[in-house]
């Protein structure tokens, strides 16, 4: 994240990034979420977990008493009518018990995998609806690719945490415990010597796992350069291949693939070696205890164990020293478990705190109270509100002493001496005044970074300025709800977006309940129609891709009708006929003309034969306006837009 | 398909055949190792004497620590094996991407062959390292387990009769239920991914025409379709762990009840409590290792698809080849269309070109113009060989384009294209792209003749200025400009402009053909325009129209001649005045 300022103040944040440690506050966060979306399954499946997790020592406890019987029979001879006696109940509390069990792990995996989903599907859809209340500045100041990946890696991490690090952590810590209570009370002595094994076991573990860790962030490092040289060279393949730079290229690739490959051999050398230690340690161990175990009953050592503090007989023998063998595996097994989850439950966590950081980023403010809504006029002119589409609409105003006014919405736009920057200390308008009465088209002349697009920005609310510097049929813009002054403002922009879905669909997406007929109406009037009606499918053509199998031009003029069909009192136009050839352009203008006729038009062209038959022009330079007029009064005055207007001709 | 990647093994055959026999080593002992505890604990049990015990256990460690020297070693050579393997598939798909012609490259998309080259390497990495790790690995312990259980065990080992078939069974049953249910659900996924990327590029139109409820709801819906196939998918994954639990309780069961009945019939003497151990040992084994091979088999089949978008591409050939004995002087900047058809796709109906016949000489200024689609860039295209004619010939200095060698003439007809791009790097860098003997004075003159000099100088670092991925950090006309630098710098016999100071404003634009004009008069230039001015001096204009060239001539001869140019001219300069009169 490159903007720490957009992290809500209460936020989990705080910890900085690329530093692993565990973060208590999210951990409990994400279970919190996890009781309050699933009050009963979710406690029922930890119940689950925990309950198949002691059941799971069990055998242990069985596994002793029967070879116990066994030794017993073997020694006084008794033969197997009577030895199973013993031996069959004990066998049927195990099978009985390990049927338990088996349903427990059978809930508890299917809850799983339910509350795992259903936690991942409301996270994806908070997610998005918290994305969707931010405001422009913070996609424009974020990476799409970094804003994506809180929906593809970081959910994806969520996951892991969810279904699997969270239930095996409480498992294995589960099992881990109380194997050590069973070994203790069986012998303290043999149980130091597992606790020694482990210990050593955890030291070459953490050893090891740190020079995983190293590395597996260089690898990652590496596979971003690389990914990133890729994308590049993939994009630019067509210059590669017109500058005949492929052997260049390729040595470029061979050297940052192989540095890739270095770090990853490095990363999986050291994550795969693991294992074979892990199993190694553990078989190592195993073999001393039972030597250790053979030793002491040769020597018939005496015995110390918990049991035997509580007055138990529990002489060393055979019967001890087996199922220590197996517990001692089951041990160091879940100690291993542990230790490798441990590692994924940071990781999962690291991606849960950057998916918070989006969830309580500051949505974007409205304080707004001023709402659009349908007007009729009565006899007298009085403006009253309606239900209905009227075609005419006015701004409903609340007064502080209860009292509502009604204002018509006449598209009559001004702005008072506005100064703006992007950042502190940074402006990039100065003292800019724009005065556009209801029909007037103004359009905006400028060098690139001129501050053109800004003023649109200003008008639409995409980045707020101080109160009372810009009005909109008279009102402080600042007391108008978002959602109803976009409402009121047809936009269309310079680098035009489409959405997946049918030409028809597209067009629609001005105005979600226009009929088919609105929109073609619409396609009609911005002169997309001619086009469509020859696309395949004509409005049917499904776009995929944002339109990828379209002209940019046609884009555009889709991009017009979508605006068109919205119908709003007020348009601006972003270098919206940039890519339209002047051909077709001249065809569309007429259509554009009465597009534009009887609404208030902001206009930003690269074009001059765009703007010309503005009522207004303004040139702006280095965010002041320092020339404005009609055409005319603008040749007259031999400014900047004369030059800029004869520019191509004084050269001839 | 497993031969084409096969190929990309080479240099780490080694380390992946010793993988193997490390693997194999370290099996047959993780194997033995249960085997003699089980005679340590009859040992201990006999009471044999404590020299004897300590010297089994030491055997049995220095058998841990040869196996542990085996895996260490497995380890290494398996990483090394499987990385590389992904650095030579990788290294080979780039190479063919850079044979790639336009017309290859226009099948693949940019996206789709990053995404071969990233993710869909990294599963075949993964599944090579999984296949040559657990391959051997598995079904050895599972031969072995099951020899050791029976030569050991006797009729205990009748239990694993009803558990293997059992599990063996329901996991089959699983991989092949789970499969389908997440590819269905991936496909899904990558589509609301789709729709979310396209969300946040659009967010100035969500929030323009205020559907951010809109677009939740819309994404709710999709969201929770997907969830629910998620679940499902998850849910017959998540048969796995009880139908595994079930199997080892049973065997344990059954070998605690069957054993204790053994034992004690045979008064010790058939098997012993040392054996029931190692026999419940065995089972573990036995069953673990049909576990893995399970996932394998899910996750080989998972990965088929990556391996089948990496071969195609790596199957691809490239349709442009440089001829067998390749003219390699280009004489002049002449040009001459005869009689040239073209289309992009073999199977294409309409010809993206027509009947164009067309002659410039050396050191021309030609002008195009024409409506959007009319092929003007379908017909510069092929003069540098990006593209090959359906029909007819292309001649340069008098020769077949196809008769050069590719490097010779696209050395000699620079092309700025229309799309264009510039490279992470500094300025200089870019340039030198060009050319990349360029000395600094020649880089300048470049920028000057491109309009280009004045705005890198003002920047901080000059040409030393770092041009961001994509160039992000220019504006378009600017990149514009460079681009035209840059493709100046190769001296060109041609220089082709597709389009390419449409981001320029007028003046400058004008100076960059003033500057051509007086610098480069030797250099035949083709600029490709939307604005007249752009052409309007020009030796010759040709009109395009849907991909037939509508009429050629002068400026002055156009304006009788053609009604488009006229019409486009008009517009273009007195458009503003009729519509104020309207």
């Amino acid at each position: 994240m490159k903007t720490p300022n957009y992290r809500g103040p209460k936020g989990p944040g705080g910890m900085p990034h690329g530093k692993r440690k565990l973060s208590v506050p999210t951990l409990k966060r994400v279970i919190k979420m996890l009781f309050s979306y699933y009050p009963v399954l979710f406690p029922l499946a930890l119940f689950c977990i925990v309950f198949a997790a002691f059941v799971a020592t069990a055998p242990a406890i069985f596994n002793q008493r029967i070879i116990a019987i066994i030794e017993e029979a073997l020694k006084e001879n008794i033969g197997w009518d009577i030895a199973s006696k013993e031996i069959i109940p004990n066998i049927i509390v195990l099978a009985s018990l390990y049927v338990v069990s088996l349903a427990a792990v059978f809930t508890q995996t299917q809850l799983m995998a339910y509350i795992t989903q259903g936690f991942l599907g409301k996270m994806r859809k908070t997610l998005f609806n918290g994305m969707q209340n931010l405001p422009i500045k913070y996609f424009d100041t974020n990476k799409h690719g970094d804003i994506m990946s809180h929906f593809t890696n970081d959910i994806d991490t969520l996951r892991q945490l969810v279904s699997q690090s969270i239930p095996s952590v409480l498992q294995a810590g589960i099992v881990v415990l109380t194997v050590f209570t069973i070994m203790l009370s069986y012998s303290i002595w043999i149980t130091l010597v597992v606790l020694f094994g482990v210990f050593m076991l955890f030291l070459v573990t953490k050893k090891v796992g740190g020079g995983s860790a190293k590395y597996f962030m260089r690898q990652q490092k590496a596979i971003g350069k690389t990914e990133g040289f890729i994308q590049e060279m993939m994009n630019g393949q067509k210059v590669v291949k017109v500058f005949c730079h492929e052997d260049k290229t390729k040595k470029q690739f061979d050297e940052i693939n192989d540095a890739l490959c270095e770090d990853s051999k490095r990363a999986h050398a050291y994550a795969n070696i693991l294992g074979p230690i892990n199993m190694n340690i553990g078989n190592i161990l195993y073999v001393i205890i039972a030597t250790v175990g053979g030793v002491l009953l040769l020597l018939k050592a005496p015995n110390l164990s918990l049991l035997q503090l509580f007055g138990v007989e529990m002489p060393l023998g055979i019967s001890i020293v087996i199922p220590f063998l197996n517990m001692t595996k089951q041990f160091t097994g879940n100690v291993n478990q542990l230790s490798q989850q441990i590692n994924s439950i940071v990781m999962g966590l690291a991606g849960a705190e950057r998916v918070f950081e989006v969830m309580d980023a500051l949505p974007e403010t409205d304080d707004g109270y001023v709402t659009l809504v349908n007007a009729k006029k009565d006899e007298n002119g009085n403006i009253t509100e309606t239900t209905e589409r009227t075609g005419l609409w006015a701004w409903k105003h609340p007064h502080e002493d209860g009292t509502l006014t009604y204002t018509e919405l006449r598209g009559d736009v001004r702005m008072v001496g506005v100064d703006f920057g992007y950042e502190e200390g940074k402006e990039v308008l100065h003292d800019v005044s724009v005065y556009a009465e209801p029909g007037q088209k103004v359009a905006f002349v400028g060098a690139t970074g001129a501050g053109k697009t800004t003023i649109t920005n200003l008008i639409n609310r995409f980045y707020d300025i101080a109160d009372g510097k810009i009005r909109y049929d008279g009102i402080n813009i600042n007391k108008i709800k978002k959602s109803d002054l976009r409402r009121s403002l047809g936009i269309v922009l310079q680098e035009t977006n489409l959405f997946t879905g049918t030409v028809m669909e597209n067009i629609r997406y001005g105005r979600l309940d226009a009929t088919d007929e609105d929109c073609i109406k619409a396609a009609k009037l911005s002169g997309a129609d001619d086009f469509i009606t020859r696309l395949p499918n004509g409005y049917d053509t499904e776009l995929s891709n944002n339109g990828s199998n379209l002209s940019q031009g046609q884009r555009q003029l889709i991009a017009i009708a979508r605006a068109a069909v919205a119908d709003p009192p007020v348009m601006i136009l972003d270098e919206a006929t940039s890519s339209i050839d002047t051909r077709t352009e001249a065809i569309v203008q007429k259509g554009m003309d009465s597009l534009m006729k009887g609404r208030t038009v902001f206009v930003i062209a690269h074009r001059l034969s765009t703007v010309k038959n503005s009522d207004v022009i303004m040139v702006l330079d280095k965010g002041r306006i320092i020339e404005r007029g009609s055409h005319e009064d603008l040749i007259a005055q031999k400014g900047q837009y004369y030059s800029l207007y004869t520019g191509a001709f004084e050269l001839e | 398909m497993i031969k084409t990647l096969a190929k990309s093994i080479r240099e780490y055959k080694l380390p992946s055949i010793l993988t193997l026999i490390f693997i194999m080593g370290e099996v047959i002992i993780e194997v033995i190792i249960p085997f003699i505890t089980a005679n340590l604990v009859n040992d201990i049990k006999a009471g044999a004497p404590i020299e004897s015990v300590i010297q089994t256990g030491l055997i049995l460690i220095a058998m841990a620590l040869v196996s542990l020297c085996c895996g260490g070693a497995a380890a290494i050579t398996c990483s090394k094996a499987s990385t590389g393997f992904a650095k030579n598939l990788r290294r080979d798909m780039f190479e063919k991407i850079q044979s790639f012609s336009f017309s290859n490259i226009d099948k693949f998309s940019a996206t789709s062959l990053v995404t071969r080259l990233t993710t869909d390497i990294t599963h075949v990495q993964m599944s090579y390292m999984m296949i040559i790790r657990t391959a051997i690995r598995s079904p050895m312990i599972f031969i072995f387990s099951i020899i050791m259980a029976y030569t050991m065990g006797g009729a205990l080992a009748a239990s694993f009769v009803v558990v293997i078939p059992v599990l063996l069974f329901g996991l089959l049953l699983i991989a092949k239920n789970a499969m389908p249910a997440f590819r269905r659900v991936f496909k899904k996924y990558d589509k609301l991914n789709e729709s979310i990327e396209e969300n946040v590029r659009a967010m100035r139109v969500v929030k323009g025409f205020s559907r951010e409820e809109y677009e939740k709801q819309k994404f709710a819906a999709a969201a929770d379709g997907i969830t629910e196939d998620f679940t499902k998918a998850e849910r017959i994954v998540a048969l796995n762990t009880p139908i595994m639990q079930f199997c080892m309780y049973f065997n344990t069961v059954m070998i605690l009840f069957l054993g204790s009945y053994l034992v004690i019939k045979s008064g010790g003497t058939d098997i012993d409590v040392g054996q029931i151990s190692a026999m419940l040992t065995y089972g573990v084994q036995i069953l673990m290792s049909l576990m893995m091979l399970s996932m394998i088999y899910v996750m080989i089949t998972m990965s088929l698809e990556s391996m089948r978008r990496i071969c195609e591409v790596l199957n691809e050939e490239p349709n442009l080849k440089n001829p067998e004995n390749p003219v390699l002087k280009v004489l002049d900047g002449s040009i001459k269309f005869n009689n040239v058809n073209f289309k992009y796709n073999k199977n294409a109906k309409r010809n993206a070109l027509e009947n164009i016949n067309l002659e410039i000489k050396s050191g021309m200024t030609v002008g195009v113009i024409g409506g959007t689609g009319s092929s003007k860039s379908s017909l510069v295209q092929l003069i540098p060989r990006l593209y090959d004619v359906t029909d007819g010939e292309v001649l340069v200095g008098g020769v077949d384009v196809r008769d050069y060698d590719i490097k010779v003439l696209r050395d000699s007809v620079a092309m700025v294209l229309q799309k264009n791009q510039l490279f992470s790097g500094t300025i200089k860098e870019n340039l030198r792209w060009g050319n990349e003997n360029a000395t600094d004075e020649e880089l300048i003159e470049a920028c000057k003749l491109a309009q280009a000099d004045e705005f890198i100088t003002s920047f901080t670092d000059g040409y030393d200025t770092y041009i961001e991925q994509g160039g992000t950090n220019v504006s378009g006309g600017q990149k514009q400009r460079l681009c035209i630098a840059r493709a100046l710098l190769k001296k060109p016999k041609i220089l082709i402009l597709d389009d390419s100071t449409s981001a320029v404003d007028t003046k400058t634009d004008a100076f960059i053909r003033k500057g051509f004009k007086e610098f480069i008069p030797n250099t035949t230039k083709i600029i490709i325009a939307q604005r007249i001015a752009s052409v309007q001096d020009a030796d010759m204009i040709i009109v395009m129209e849907n991909g037939k060239i509508e009429s050629i001539g002068t400026h002055n001869e156009l304006m009788k001649l053609s009604e488009i140019y006229r019409e486009v001219y008009e517009q273009q300069t007195n458009g503003g005045d009729n519509n104020e009169n309207a």
